[in-house]
């Protein structure tokens, strides 16, 4: 048993860390800790400059552009970009259409999508939920019927991410309304969102930004060339792709780079005699936060260890649990920083007309704060609910 | 990074398990506690010929030079099995007070009759309102005519009943509650001016009260050096926090398995009530807050012999808090999840509840540790 990270490990840290140092353009640093967060450029560019690297899918296979780094090595790499922060590579992209692709995907499919998915040529976003499917998402609707060499696509999705930036969508559909068991009829399907009879309608969130949408398909016609795998599979497909890398899905650095930033701020205020960074209040809150990462972050080092020794791809309940805490300690981080800020967090995004392009920077760190943290509330909700991660631990783990 | 245990540890695991599983039921363990002595020394010497109880000293005093991995290994073996002998007394904070402070051959003989079964210690440092404050020792060490004497009193100093050697903390110098002027001794049981009072705890163990009265001592009873045993001390409570949360992980898994097998018999409304929602979500809080005490116990064998201070006082500080945490969340969930049944003497789930209760007040609880990460700064 060892338990720290081996000094070839802590080489590659380094080396990541010099190379985001290096790399990360100046638009994307000066748009850390904004909100909404990156632009759709910021995105793009960087997820470039790491596939120019060779690292913008480093769990794919080899062949297809994957690194064949150490499945701790990938969660260093994901937690120092996290840490940095830069932007993050494009989840709908690198963790679940691209593996799904790669593992289940035709040579053709493979040729035309993987290297675009790589360089962000192609945008995805992901169409799975829908008004009456959410938690119970094999309740779904929207269906594709057959017509010659095309399906025929009618539905609704909702809680779209991005699909305002997206090329195009992975989707789950209904194939067969006949079958035996609902899981049972639903098929995995890339359509381009410029066909005819798809549009995008964004629903507005509280945190002042656009992230979700509905998407409408009216008649959509698309080649059966663009199912995935085989027909009536697609709920396979899903699973695979919800269990696929859910290591990095505590995000451990995206909470420790806030819990930074609250310390950074109170650093700068007043507390009755000194400062808020000196109140014990707020330093017990900060300890508790990170008593609690040490522990999901050893956890998660468990589970990387245990899946390299089962040496399968088939999912493991217990990166419920890294869901579960990891959104909850995003939570109190993103409410932390916010209980910093006080009544700082009161403008809204209104406030820079106000100043009539003479914006004090320093009042553009605040800004992000209260949508960043209204935004946390839905951690523990998408992903699969952690009410539904519950559900996976008592029936997966404890045979309840 | 490997969590893997290797081939011998694994058969040490298999050995530890094996021992517990084939000797240590709760009805066994029941005549245990109520013998004369409060533990079974038929048990004791099983421990020695199985080569734990010199599991972690160094072969030149007849040990197995084995390593927080090996100790934690066993000490989750005890947790599950509910052990009330003295491996806590005598092996992890006796041996590790020899080990940190004692020279010469004093501490080689001491640590083999130790690990050959031959002899018991007691680590009396605890006062009556000392609480969870390690430097606050009021008992008074001073010289008269080449020899120390003590007078003072040490309480719940857990086996010291049975010790043959008691290692007493006493002050040399300095004010009530100042971590200098702080100094360890070796104390014979039979020492005259010792009065001990026995009782049995809460978790089925013994601890002692000890009064000292004008006890004299050799020049050679300091243990380490004189006013200078505080960091000594911090040390060998931050083994027994490594020791006790590995315990505990043993402790919490077996009560986490005997509430998910009563929700899956007990049946209520016509069926067995793990088909319940809400309880199957509370099991899987149990379950995470396992998870969590697990990771922890691991980090805490990766920390404890760190050699930067700070570095290791931070890291047993979050061990004994995530401990705290864990052994709460799981005892009282275990009993509610019971119902009835787990509060009565008869059922299992209650002496484990009772051992959990006392390992988050052993060494510190949640708000002590807590306390003291919140005035740290964090170590990168």
């Amino acid at each position: 048993m060892e338990l720290a990270f081996s000094s070839e490990e802590i080489v590659f840290r380094d080396e990541i860390r010099a190379f985001i140092a290096e790399k990360l353009p100046d638009s994307a640093r000066k748009n850390r800790g904004r909100w909404p967060h990156w632009s759709k450029d910021d995105v793009v560019t960087w997820q470039r400059i790491l596939n120019a690297k060779g690292w913008a899918v480093p769990h794919w296979p080899e062949e297809y552009g994957g690194t064949n780094w150490t499945a701790v090595q990938r969660y260093i790499f994901i937690e120092e970009l996290l840490k940095a922060p830069t932007p993050e590579p494009l989840s709908f992209n690198v963790n679940m259409v691209g593996p799904v692709i790669c593992t289940f995907g035709n040579k053709d499919q493979k040729e035309y999508f993987l290297p675009k998915l790589r360089n962000l040529d192609i945008w995805f976003c992901q169409g799975f939920s829908e008004p009456g499917a959410g938690s119970d998402l094999a309740s779904l609707k929207t269906s594709a019927v057959k017509d010659g060499n095309e399906y025929v696509v009618n539905g609704q999705k909702i809680w779209t991410s991005q699909a305002q930036s997206a090329d195009w969508i992975f989707a789950l559909v209904r194939t067969d309304p006949e079958a035996a068991k609902p899981q049972m009829g639903i098929s995995f399907l890339l359509i381009d969102m410029k066909s005819p009879g798809v549009t995008v309608r964004a629903i507005e969130t509280i945190d002042e930004a656009r992230h979700v949408n509905e998407v409408f398909f009216d008649n959509v016609r698309v080649p059966i060339s663009n199912i995935v795998g085989e027909e009536n599979k697609g709920w396979d497909y899903a699973k695979f792709l919800l269990g696929n890398e859910r290591t990095g899905i505590a995000r451990v650095g995206l909470s420790r780079e806030r819990l930074n930033r609250a310390r950074n701020l109170a650093a700068k205020l007043p507390s009755f005699d000194g400062s808020l960074a000196n109140d014990p209040q707020f330093k017990r809150k900060c300890a508790t936060v990170e008593m609690q990462l040490k522990s999901l972050e050893i956890t998660i080092m468990r589970i990387i260890d245990r899946q390299r020794r089962r040496n399968d791809s088939a999912p493991d309940p217990a990166t419920s649990m890294l869901k579960l805490r990891g959104a909850e300690i995003q939570q109190t981080t993103a409410e932390l920083l916010a209980d910093v800020a006080g009544p700082m967090v009161a403008p809204t995004g209104q406030v820079r007309a106000a100043y009539d392009g003479d914006f004090p920077a320093e009042l553009e760190e605040t800004l992000g704060i209260i949508p960043h943290y209204f935004n946390s509330r839905a951690a523990t909700i998408y992903g699969g609910s952690n009410e539904i991660q519950r559900n996976i631990i008592s029936k997966g783990i404890l045979g309840l | 990074m490997d969590f893997e245990l290797s081939n011998e540890q694994q058969l040490l695991k298999d050995s530890v398990n094996r021992l517990i599983t084939e000797n240590y039921d709760l009805k066994s363990r029941q005549t245990i506690i109520q013998s004369a002595n409060g533990y079974s020394q038929e048990m004791w010497q099983q421990l020695a010929d199985l080569g734990l109880l010199g599991l972690s000293f160094s072969s030149e005093h007849g040990g197995f030079d084995g390593g927080p991995v090996e100790q934690m290994i066993v000490m989750e073996a005890f947790g599950a099995g509910l052990v009330i002998e003295p491996y806590l007394s005598t092996v992890i904070l006796g041996g590790n007070a020899l080990k940190l402070s004692a020279n010469g051959s004093n501490k080689s003989e001491l640590l083999k009759k130790i690990s050959t079964g031959d002899h018991l210690i007691a680590f009396a440092h605890s006062e009556r309102h000392s609480r969870y404050q390690l430097s606050h020792v009021k008992t008074k060490a001073h010289v008269e005519n080449n020899n120390w004497v003590l007078n003072g009193e040490k309480t719940t100093v857990i086996h010291a009943g049975v010790a043959d050697t008691l290692i007493i903390s006493a002050r040399t110098k300095g004010t009530n509650d100042s971590t200098d002027g702080i100094s360890l001794f070796l104390v014979p049981a039979e020492t005259n001016g010792v009065t001990l009072r026995s009782y049995p705890t809460i978790d089925g163990m013994r601890a002692t009260d000890i009064q000292l009265s004008n006890v004299s001592l050799p020049e050679n009873a300091l243990l380490g050096k004189c006013d200078n045993s505080y960091l000594i001390i911090e040390n060998i409570e931050q083994q027994g926090i490594a020791a006790v949360a590995a315990e505990s992980v043993g402790a919490m898994q077996c009560v986490l398995d005997m509430t998910v097998e009563y929700l899956k018999t007990r049946t209520q409304f016509g069926r067995p009530i793990g088909d319940f929602q809400v309880l199957q979500h509370r099991a899987a809080d149990m379950y995470v807050a396992v998870e969590e005490a697990r990771s922890i116990a691991i980090y805490a064998a990766m920390m404890v012999m760190e050699v930067d201070i700070e570095k290791r006082r931070h890291a047993m500080s979050t061990t004994k808090a995530q401990i705290g945490l864990s052994c709460r969340e799981v005892g009282q969930g275990g009993i509610q999840l019971h119902g009835g049944i787990g509060i009565t003497e008869e059922y299992a789930i209650g002496h484990y509840f009772k051992r959990l209760s006392m390992i988050e007040r052993q060494f510190g609880d949640f708000e002590h540790h807590m306390t003291i990460l919140s005035m740290m700064d964090t170590p990168e």
